[in-house]
Order: structure tokens, then sequence, then C-alpha cells
């Protein structure tokens, strides 16, 4: 991993103006650097500006003060090195599996790929989360876990620098979620991509990231604490069980979570 | 036990029968007025030969109901044609919905019959300005319903087309389109009624070959059975439009193609 920052988030800001000349400031001086390859979670409780956040580096909200630099560049508006996998899948339902994810790789590489080119490499990515089976299928007649592989397949497909990820297994039983995280961390193992996951799971943080980023409570939310999860790769959840480092982990985000951060409606 | 199907063949011809009952009753009544049987034997008169074309005054029924399709079909196209990009406009631009809808809100209650001198003063032709007619008939569901299709887009596949960084053409064609046209055939199919009923007011005012002069033309003539044989075809070919438009709403509609 290299040292220097590859997305760094200096001194951020989010204000929403509210009616009436009144504004809302979500997050206040927020500062995090983040290394290329790295798996980082940000966690917190709801409605603390997790997603505001997400939404800062993907470009799809404005920054109110400060800046978000990827590769030295500023960001200034959406784009495809920087994927998001949304909470709701949001595939277009009027497109199969396939088409989905082809859809994408259209727009983002088919200038450089030739029409077989572009159908391998949507192939690749269908099989990297084993849906060839269901490559035809319509996002109406699949379960919401294979939606969700099929958002997160659309979002490698086009080979970002970093990968949004917004609660992505928020919405799964816990047997569809422990199977998704297994599947992210061995496809991030093959491709190396930065990750940037919002959860509100403690276990899921712990097992995901090389860095788990815990926000204090709105408004002017900021980062309260980074957590280093010293875990070697690749992890498997049965054996970490009862590994000492990752009750450490667990345990200090919970202490974060709720005692120190705690939020009384919840 | 009667089944569902025997019913649903039963029950209709229970109520045809209490309604040629009644029919006749009226028809004992007043004099003049033709019973069941003698529209019965003037339909087979008239469909029997519905494409005779004695000159523009007496014209088979076929031509009758023919011209008024054809009017009722080309004011439609317009309206598609200018309805549904004005609709796209003003359901992805808050400029030009603000800017649009104060005038769609006044034209829309206006019956476009209102708009018949008007149009006949303009055009000082028939078939023009029964196509106008028609046109400012179908174009407010078409524009209403669009913009409706447009604004529901979710806000999600908008981002999408934002990372994905699709230009405006993409975004009309890839996202918005796909979602929109639902409500479009829904507007179209709402249009098309409409314009259906207005043809026939339409062609009583302005005369000329059409099913609703035709009507209006027997009225005259002292042919009350034609007019009731106008008021059955007016009806069916009425049911067959809706049923075909929705036909086609299915097949353009991704939600019902999903379930097959
Ligand atoms: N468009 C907006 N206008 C005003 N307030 C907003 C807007 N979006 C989010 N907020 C507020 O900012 C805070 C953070 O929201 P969000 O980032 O969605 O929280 P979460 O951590 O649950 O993802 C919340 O209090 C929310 O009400
Ligand atoms: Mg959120």
């Amino acid at each position: 991993m290299s040292a220097k920052p590859f997305l760094k988030i200096d001194h951020v800001d989010k204000i929403f103006p509210l009616g009436g000349g009144k504004e809302y400031v979500a997050l206040r001086d927020v500062q995090l650097d983040i290394k290329e390859n790295e798996i980082v979670s940000i966690i917190g409780h709801s409605g603390c500006g997790k997603s505001t956040i997400l939404n800062l580096i993907a470009g799809l909200d404005t920054i109110s003060n400060g800046t978000i630099l990827l590769e030295d560049k500023h960001i200034l508006a959406p784009g495809p090195e920087r994927a998001v996998v949304f909470q709701n899948h949001s595939l277009l339902p009027w497109l199969s599996v396939y088409q989905n994810i082809e859809m994408a790789v259209r727009k983002v590489l088919g200038e450089e790929l030739s029409s077989s080119e572009i159908r391998d490499h949507v192939m690749k990515y269908i099989q990297m989360v084993n849906l060839d089976h269901a490559k035809d299928k319509y996002p109406g007649e699949i379960s919401g876990g294979m939606k969700q592989r099929v958002g997160i397949a659309r979002a490698l497909s086009i080979e970002p620098k970093v990968l949004l990820m917004d609660e992505p297994f928020g919405a799964l039983d816990s047997l569809t979620r422990a199977n998704l995280q297994d599947h992210l961390m061995r496809i991030q193992m093959q491709t190396g991509n930065t990750v940037v996951i919002i959860t509100h799971d403690v276990d899921e943080a712990v097992l995901l990231s090389d860095r788990v980023i815990m926000m204090t409570n709105g408004p002017e939310a900021t980062i309260g604490e980074i957590l280093e999860v010293n875990l070697p790769r690749p992890r498997n959840r049965l054996e970490l069980q009862h590994n000492p480092e990752y009750l450490r982990c667990r345990g200090a985000i919970i202490e974060f979570l709720y005692s120190k951060f705690a939020k009384e409606d919840e | 036990m009667v089944s569902k199907y025997s019913n649903a063949v039963l029950l209709p011809l229970l109520l045809f029968g209490i309604v040629i009952a009644i029919w006749s009753a009226i028809s004992a009544q007043i004099p003049g007025f033709p019973p069941p049987s003698e529209v019965w034997s003037e339909l087979l008169v008239v469909l029997s030969d519905p494409f005779y074309n004695n000159g523009a005054g007496d014209q088979g029924i076929a031509l009758q109901l023919g011209n008024s399709l054809a009017r009722v079909f080309g004011g439609f196209a317009l309206a598609i044609a200018v309805g549904v990009p004005v609709g796209l406009l003003i359901g992805m631009s808050k400029n030009a919905y603000t800017a649009f809808n104060p005038y769609i809100q006044i034209l829309k209650p206006v019956s476009p019959l209102a708009w018949l001198p008007l149009a006949l003063f303009v055009f000082k032709e028939v078939n023009t300005t029964a196509i106008f007619v028609i046109f400012v008939t179908s174009i407010w569901p078409i524009i209403i319903n669009t913009a409706l299709g447009v604004r529901s887009v979710s806000e999600d596949y908008l981002n999408v087309a934002r990372v994905l960084q699709l230009s405006p053409f993409e975004r009309v064609f890839q996202i918005i389109l796909p979602v929109a046209v639902p409500f479009i055939f829904t507007g179209m199919r709402l249009s098309l009624g409409i314009a259906w009923l207005v043809i026939v007011a339409a062609e009583m005012l302005t005369g000329g070959v059409g099913i609703g002069f035709w009507i209006w033309d027997e009225y005259n003539n002292l042919n009350y059975s034609h007019i009731i044989i106008g008021i059955i075809l007016i009806g069916v070919i009425g049911y067959i439009l809706d049923a075909a438009m929705g036909l086609i709403a299915d097949f353009f509609d991704y939600r019902k193609r999903g379930l097959k």
C-alpha cells in the first residue's frame, strides 16, 4: 500500500439549506485519507451523515466547504471511476441482469472494447458473482440478494478506482448478508479495488474493513474515532469468532456507539 | 350449478332480452320510433354494402366510419408528435413546467368544440378543422401523462445515469422513456377515447363525410333506425379502439412484460 493518500477528504462540511433561511449542518470538518486497495467502513447511528459523506465522494451531492481529491483531482461531479452500489440496488427493471451490466460497460468501456469483448467482459462479472444461471432474468424475477450481487457486478464491471457502497446488505436477511460479505471480500482480493462501505452493522464493519471510521451523531457530525483492524486476509468468519483482535475491534465499536455516542431514541 | 363461463354469457343475454322488451315498448308508444326488428333488418342492409360511393352526400357506412377514423388518427398523431416532446420537456425541467403549467390548466377544461368555429375560420376547410379539433382534444392528456411519467422516474435511476455520465440524449432514451412510456400510453388511451367522443359532435357541426354527419343527416331524412345503427357502430368501434390501445400499451409496459 502506498502511503500517499489515494482518496483525500479534506476539511469537508456539508450544510443543507432548509426552508425559510434556516440550514442544517450535517457534517463538520470531516477529514479522512483513504489508501489505495483499502477497505474502509463508515459506521454510525442512523441520520449521522454516512450517506451524505458517500454522496459527496460519489459527486452526487455538492460539498459546502473543503475538498475531496481522488488521486489529486477534485471531485466535482459523479463519474464512473467512483462506482456506487446503492442500498436498494437500483437496477433498471426493464433490462435483464445481463443488459443492466452491459449498459454500464457499453457506456464506460464501449470505445475500447469490441462487441465480443464487451460480451466477455459482462460475462466475467456475472460469473464473478455466480449469476450465470440468472443472466437473462429481469430484476423483478430474482431475490434481493441476487439483485444486490448484480448491483455489485455492475459497479465493478466499469473498473472503478473506488467502489462506494451505501449499506449494500442492509435490506437482506442475515444468511444472505453473510454470503454476500464473503463474496465481496473474495472479489476485492481478486480486483484490489478501494472500497468505502457504509454500514450500521458492527460485525460487518470488523469483518470487512482494514479501518473502521466511527462517526459522531449529528448535527455537525464528524469522525469520532478511527479503528485499525489488524486481521490477516483472507478472513473467515468462523475462525474470527473467538479471535482476540476481532473481539477487541468489536468491543471498541460497541463502546463507541452505545456508550460514548449513544443515541437516546434507538 | 351454472359455471362462471355460462354466467358470463347468460347474464348479458338476459339483460339483452330486457332491453329489447323495453325498446319494443317505447317504439309502440312513440309513432315512428323504429322497433328492434326494423333496426336489425336495416343493419343488415347497411352492412351488406358498406363501401358504396354515390358522391359526397351518399356513401356506405364503412366509408363514413373510415373518414371519421382518419380524422381521429390524424389529430391524434399530431397530438402525440407535439404532446410527447412537450410532456418530456415539462417533466424534466422545472422552468418549463412553471412556464407551461398555467396555460395547460386553463386550456385543458375548454371543450374542444369551442375551438371549432375559430379553426373553421382559419382553415376554411372541414377536414383540417376536424383534425385540428381532435388535436386539441387529444393533446392535454398526452402532455399531462407524459410529464407525470417523467416525474415518476426514481431518483436512483437518475443517479445511475449520473454515475455513468449518460448524455442528456442517452438519459432520455435509456432511463426516462422506459419509465414514462406506460404513462404516455395511458394518456394516449384516454385521448383516443375522448377523441372518438368528440369527432361525432364535430362532424355534426362541420358536415361532410363521416359518422357524425351521417347520423345528423339521417335525422334530417327521418331515418331513425339509422341513428340507432350509428350509435351501436360508434360504440363497437370505440370499444375496439380502446381494447387495441390497451394491448399496445401492455406491450410497451416493461412491468407487464417481466411477468411473462
Ligand atoms: N437533502 C437534505 N436536506 C436536508 N437535510 C438532509 C438532506 N439529506 C440529508 N439530510 C439530513 O442530514 C442528516 C444525515 O443524513 P444521512 O447522511 O442520510 O444519514 P445516514 O447516516 O443515516 O446515512 C440527517 O439528519 C438528514 O435528515
Ligand atoms: Mg443512509
